[in-house]
């Protein structure tokens, strides 16, 4: 669709499909259909080789005389690993594991794994130079209270004036799931791990993903609109949340 | 992979379902240009990417764009799409998967395309196709007086 209204106004695209079905639909003007993941529309991370070869195909298609011409990618993204790895946690989160006196083993598990994890997540900043934490805008030292006070049935101050608090919490869900997938993918090993690893990884096996399950819950019941509107869409995937019901 | 017979029912359903409402055109416009080597190129993502210190995207009337500077460094950006289910593992840890200024950056070094836009655009997700036309127009005119004479679409 952008391609159409931009082409129209004069100036030439190249779009990539992700889904091709829809592509057939909407005819842009010239479209390159490419096998891999939504979300990766160039494929693979940290494959500069793969993703060059991605751009060749779709910038060479402004040297084809005609269209609409939509296009097939020929290579697949290639296998990341041969087999399953399994990531492993950092911290035991067995609720005996509970000092006395603290009277939510849920919330002291997710400090204790937030922490753990910290050094992992502090070594990929260094290694990457970047981090895509911190859209929320909330320190990472604070994220994972502010996020759990919710869940305790204390709805914090809204540390940002120019969104609503449901928003807020939107991302810095969003910067706990970053924090924690740039961390895990620091560790030995883990360099290559597959989308579908890492998410079976973030929803079954963290505590920050128990954590988030809860947090949708809170949310649904919410009487604000956008805050159950979030809770119902906008922080546990459709396929988890179905698959953590059944 | 985004095959249809490698998704599951629920997601092939809802592909399915999306299909439906693609919005379809009468006209087929197709604009020429100079060889690829002597082209402009900017990037427009529909991944919600924006710089760190601008607005998040939220659901709300008239708010459809942000701006993305050419000089942009990898640390700078951040993505407040709305969507739970979109896959931000490879994002996260390569910005090139959704946001290629690094290797188009060397392609205009060796001369393949001629260089890279002053700014690129980003989009939260898919609109109406009633409800975008303007700001899709808008975005256009700033293109052309980037003197860009080559668009990439990349999705979500």
């Amino acid at each position: 669709m952008l391609g159409h209204f931009i082409e129209e106004e004069g100036v030439p695209t190249a779009s990539i499909s992700l889904i091709r079905l829809h592509t057939e639909i909407i005819q842009p003007p010239r479209a390159l259909w490419v096998p891999f993941e939504l979300g990766r529309p160039l494929g693979p991370p940290d494959d500069a080789a793969f993703q060059r070869r991605v751009l060749l195909a779709l910038t060479g298609m402004f040297e084809v005389p005609d269209g609409p011409r939509l296009e097939d990618f020929p290579e697949e993204e290639p296998e990341t690993t041969g087999e399953i790895t399994v990531l492993a946690c950092p911290v035991d989160f067995a609720q005996d594991a509970v000092e006395p006196g603290e009277t939510d083993p849920l919330q002291v598990a997710f400090r204790r794994e937030m922490t753990a994890m910290r050094p992992w997540y502090d070594m990929a900043v260094a290694k990457r130079q970047r981090t895509t934490v911190g859209v929320s805008g909330i320190e990472l030292e604070a994220l994972g209270d502010f996020i759990y006070a919710f869940i305790g049935g204390t709805e914090p101050d809204n540390p940002r004036d120019d969104i609503p608090l449901a928003y807020t919490l939107k991302f810095a869900v969003e910067d706990l799931k970053s924090y924690y997938i740039e961390g895990v993918t620091a560790q030995p090993g883990q360099t290559g791990a597959s989308s579908q690893v890492l998410t079976a990884w973030f929803w079954d096996e963290t505590v920050a993903g128990k954590v988030l399950l809860a947090l949708k819950k809170v949310c649904q019941a919410s009487t604000d609109s956008t805050m159950s509107m979030i809770g119902d869409h906008a922080i546990v995937p459709g396929d988890v949340a179905l698959r953590q019901e059944n | 992979m985004v095959r249809l017979e490698t998704l599951s029912e629920a997601e092939r359903e809802l592909t399915q379902r999306m299909a439906q409402i693609c919005p379809s055109f009468e006209t087929r416009p197709w604009v020429k240009g100079p060889p690829l080597r002597q082209r402009r190129v900017a990037i427009i993502t529909t991944a919600g990417l924006h710089t760190r210190h601008d607005r998040p995207f939220q659901l709300v009337q008239d708010d459809y764009y942000r701006v993305i500077p050419g000089d942009v460094r990898a640390n700078d950006l951040v993505m407040s799409h709305l969507s739970a289910g979109m896959d931000r593992t490879g994002y996260q840890r390569d910005w090139n998967v959704v946001f290629p200024l690094d290797r188009l950056r060397e392609m205009a070094a060796e001369g393949i395309i001629g260089s890279v836009a002053d700014f690129h655009y980003s989009y939260n997700s898919s609109r109406a196709k009633e409800d975008s036309t303007e700001p899709i127009r808008e975005v256009a005119g700033m293109l052309k007086k980037d003197k860009v004479d080559a668009v990439l679409l990349f999705p979500s």
